[in-house]
């Protein structure tokens, strides 16, 4: 037999590996000039007019005051300087920076460069021609190439790549190099160990974590009202860029440290941070959108309980929501509900979630003894069969409970202790209107799920949950009655589900089964429900959060996908998939899970919630 | 909802001799195959009992029809006078806790979290405990924990209360599998192979540690391979072959009865070698010297990665 490894060339290659290596040949303090400077330089073009006509949305023409995608530049631009900075070991800066300054550079110049030329693009195209620029669009695309060029010749450690083998057909000698290739590039964007922090005063930590929620509301502030697509996409392009880059500075674990010490701050911060969006509003235009993010978003970590934690794969979930939702419309006083009873909304919250819970339990009571694939397809039946026998109590194939599919519609707004919701209200001098309402109420209903997440995980029901996900035999065998402790979890999210499906239906004022499906353009549903907790991250509490509102925000933004969206969303949820499978927060457990090969670290300081 | 938190044992100080385990004709079959057939077998409180026998005796089948993992298709099986329930969780909670032959830990929670998810059926609070979080819940949370750090500490692993289980070497693993089935506080320990694939030294230590355990009055059943550890190790050992028990007895009984060595190695054959046979190659061996020396060390060195690499 003949041994085909070649080890011939692993002398040579050990002196190459120290040897500092770059994408592009530029040398090593010009590049860091260039990017630094084109960074500066693109900030200063921000403040020149891009182009001539105002036809362009966003207005690009005003000299000495950005507008539109300019804004986004800019801070790209900012961002960059000040990495390149922090790069060169400016004092006080150096702080900005504690995993690794040249990678972060990279990412923020990348992300510049990717702005510039997006808009300017978008201008050429939009506008028919290179002849619509102003000298600031030329001035803007020379910076944003300019830092990009620079930040790329960054030397860097050049990883050690496998050899080929000799014996290879062509395409596996493709093949092979391309993943040689894509392993240095990889390692251009390395972070090395985050720096210990230095100790901080309680106060100062705290003031980090406030500051840090500023800059997330603010950031969801401006992503929700974006106005045109152009911008939305370019807001998605920085603040992706921008995200990694301060990820890679070793910010964002910085940052998680603190809030992982001073979890009921965050919490607290958080939820004022989130109250405090409808009064960043003129209108009620976008509350819309965020009440039916919270509704989303609290329903999707409702799901987390059950399939983040007990690992239990659950695809018919939406269907606990259409129980809570249809029990309180029934209970409403609605004229089209069968029913002639008008309860308080505390009273009709709590049926909704205990008529979920019960009908998670007579659900779970059959299905649960089943594992992994098939329970899956059974809780997809379930799903289905809610939403057809909703259907079919019409009073023609069946008894007339439901109305069929005109649902039962009208349904009144709320009015609890004489504060009705669909008024509009003046607090503290701003105007907060009906979705606004709905949005602080809808709030109460995402803490308490919060809060029962968190309890739940941390205490001996989540210690059993996660020891069934982990080896159910072995979790029996440590006497956990292993389907007792899955119905408690079924039966929890369901009525978690259902709670929040009490203020869907006042909310959207009617009913219908079609709001309940598998899968649907419109987000809730049991396909992006499960979507959105595999995006954001199973096992956590921000993950689903975060997954919610992106999975909303994308398709009501990005209008003129039109009907490729369901494409779009599944391409992206494959790519997802195959790159970052762990979510995008992801629970640290699920990331050892995802990630064997990588070196684990020995110690796991918090549960990962 | 109650709060209680049970930290005595299960299993006070049982008067020696007390019968722990009690399996009557066990018999399990698999269809046409007969995996155990007929089985008896009884375990006395402050008693190591060893259970030896080729590959494919049925000893873990034997093992799976004691925790509940397998109904047995006859027989039964009595612990401290009560009918094991058909359930493996309830085995445990009744008292009897084990190990696997192939590590089962759970693999990304922390030390602690194995032996706290060990806890579980000694403790009480529910879902409205931990939703509520009511001093009966800090408290028997407090005790639970401390109680696991106990049992970290008896078996050596305190100082890595929060490493992930799955990063522990081998030999660690297999103790912090001893740690969270003593979390349950059984009367009655099955450790199956307990020194699969370690090398002569933590197969010494974990020795002491079954003796320790024994010492604090919980009964031991043992599968395992390694003669010397089982022969030191156990006060009564059962011979199974090809799923029926053989022979029954002290260490001597059984290291000298003819049918185990068969059992072992085959039975002898015509003009095979007999004693003069053996002394001369003891002899070449002993001449042989150096390279026998290392032999032994090789192979178990091999054994560990094998181990290791499931």
């Amino acid at each position: 037999m003949t041994t085909t490894q070649t080890t011939a060339p692993e002398a040579p290659r050990g002196d190459a590996a120290t040897k500092p290596y770059s994408l592009i040949g530029i040398p090593a303090p010009t590049g860091r000039a260039l990017a630094t400077g084109g960074g500066a330089l693109a900030v200063v073009s921000t403040f020149l007019a891009w182009t001539w006509t105002s036809e362009f949305p966003g207005d690009l023409t005003v000299y000495g005051y950005p507008g539109g995608l300019q804004v986004l530049v800019l801070i790209g631009g900012a961002l960059t300087a000040l990495f390149g900075l922090a790069s060169y070991g400016v004092k006080g800066l150096r702080a900005l920076t504690p995993g690794s300054a040249d990678s972060a550079l990279k990412l923020a110049a990348l992300g510049t460069f990717v702005t510039t030329w997006y808009t300017i693009i978008a201008i050429s195209v939009q506008l028919g021609g290179l002849v619509n620029l102003e000298p600031g669009g030329y001035v803007a695309a020379a910076a944003g190439l300019a830092t990009a060029l620079g930040a790329l010749s960054l030397p860097y450690e050049r990883p050690e790549t496998e050899p080929g083998d000799p014996d290879d057909s062509g395409w596996e000698k493709f093949r092979h190099s391309a993943r040689n290739a894509a392993t240095v590039f990889k390692a251009g964007f390395t972070t090395g160990p985050v720096a210990p922090p230095r100790a901080l005063p309680a106060y100062a930590e705290i003031l980090v974590i406030v500051v840090a929620l500023a800059l997330g509301l603010t950031v969801f502030t401006y992503g929700i009202g974006t106005e045109y697509d152009e911008l939305f996409v370019g807001f998605l392009i920085t603040t992706g860029f921008a995200f990694a880059a301060v990820a890679k500075a070793g910010l964002v674990s910085r940052v998680s440290a603190l809030t992982a010490k001073h979890r009921n701050v965050t919490l607290v911060g958080a939820f004022v941070a989130a109250a405090a969006f409808p009064f960043t509003q003129s209108d009620d235009q976008y509350a819309t959108i965020g009440v039916y993010i919270l509704i989303f978003a609290t329903v999707a970590l409702g799901l987390n309980i059950v399939v983040g934690l007990a690992g239990l794969l659950d695809l018919g979930y939406v269907a606990f929501l259409g129980v809570g939702a249809y029990t309180a419309a029934m209970v409403s006083g609605s004229p089209s509900s069968p029913f002639d009873i008008h309860l308080p909304f505390w009273a009709s919250a709590l049926l909704g979630a205990a008529v979920a819970m019960v009908f998670g339990v007579i659900i779970g009571a059959p299905t649960l003894r089943l594992r992994g694939d098939y329970l899956a397809i059974v809780t997809l039946g379930f799903g289905e069969i809610f939403r057809i026998t909703v259907l079919n109590m019409d009073g023609t194939s069946g008894p007339d409970i439901t109305n069929g599919s005109n649902g039962i519609s009208s349904i009144p707004n709320l009015n609890i202790l004489g504060f009705d919701f669909g008024e509009e209200h003046s607090i503290a001098g701003f105007a907060i209107g009906r979705f606004a309402n709905y949005f602080l109420l809808m709030l109460l209903i995402t803490l308490v799920v919060v809060i029962v997440f968190r309890r739940s995980s941390d205490s001996r029901i989540g210690r059993a949950w996660i020891a069934i996900r982990e080896d159910e035999t072995a979790a029996l065998a440590m006497g956990i009655n292993g389907f007792r402790v899955k119905l408690i979890a079924f039966a929890l999210g369901a009525a978690l589900a259902g709670l929040a499906g009490t203020v869907q239906a006042h909310v959207t004022y009617t009913v219908t089964p079609e709001q309940y499906q598998f899968a649907h353009v419109v987000p809730p549903n049991s396909a992006f429900l499960l979507a959105a907790v595999v995006l954001g991250g199973m096992g956590t509490i921000s993950g689903p959060l975060v997954g919610a509102a992106l999975l909303y925000l994308i398709p009501a933004k990005l209008q003129f996908l039109g009907d490729y969206q369901l494409f779009a969303f599944g391409l992206a949820l494959v790519l997802l998939m195959r790159f970052r499978p762990e979510g995008l927060i992801p629970n640290r457990r699920r990331q050892l899970e995802f990630h064997e090969e990588t070196e684990a670290p020995t110690v796991l300081s918090k549960a990962g919630a | 909802m109650t709060t209680d938190t049970t930290t005595q044992s299960t299993a006070p100080a049982a008067a020696p001799g007390e019968t722990v385990l009690d399996a009557r004709g066990v018999t399990m079959r698999f269809g046409g195959l007969t995996a155990v057939r007929n089985v008896d077998l009884h375990v006395n409180s402050g008693e190591i009992v060893g259970l030896i026998g080729p590959n494919g005796a049925g000893k873990t089948t034997f093992f799976n029809c004691l925790t509940g993992l397998y109904i047995p298709t006859e027989g039964e099986v009595r612990y401290k006078g009560q009918v094991l329930p058909p359930k493996s969780f309830k085995v445990t909670a009744a008292g009897i806790a084990r190990t696997f032959q192939n590590i089962r830990l759970f693999a990304n929670m922390t030390v602690l979290e194995n032996v706290l998810v060990g806890r579980h059926t000694r403790t009480k609070e529910g879902l409205w405990s931990a939703l509520l979080r009511g001093p009966g819940f800090h408290k028997a949370e407090a005790a639970s924990r401390a109680r696991a750090q106990e049992l970290l500490e008896f078996v050596g692993l305190a100082d890595k209360a929060e490493h992930l289980a799955r990063n522990l070497p081998y030999g660690e693993q297999r103790k912090l599998e001893i740690a969270r089935a003593l979390a349950s506080e059984p009367g009655l320990l099955l450790l199956d192979e307990p020194t699969a694939g370690m090398n002569p030294q933590e197969t010494r230590a974990t020795e002491e540690l079954v003796f320790a355990i024994r010492d604090q009055g919980i009964a031991v059943l043992v599968i395992e391979h390694d003669m010397r550890f089982i022969f030191n190790l156990c006060d009564r050992v059962a011979v199974l072959v090809q799923g029926e028990k053989l022979v029954e007895g002290d260490s001597a009984t059984v290291q000298g009865d003819e049918r185990v060595v068969a059992a072992y190695l085959g039975e002898p054959f015509e003009n095979a070698p007999g004693d003069e046979e053996a002394a001369e190659v003891e002899a070449a061996e002993t001449h042989a010297g150096s390279t026998a020396d290392a032999a032994p060390r090789e192979a178990t060195d091999t054994a560990t990665g094998k181990e290791n690499d499931r």
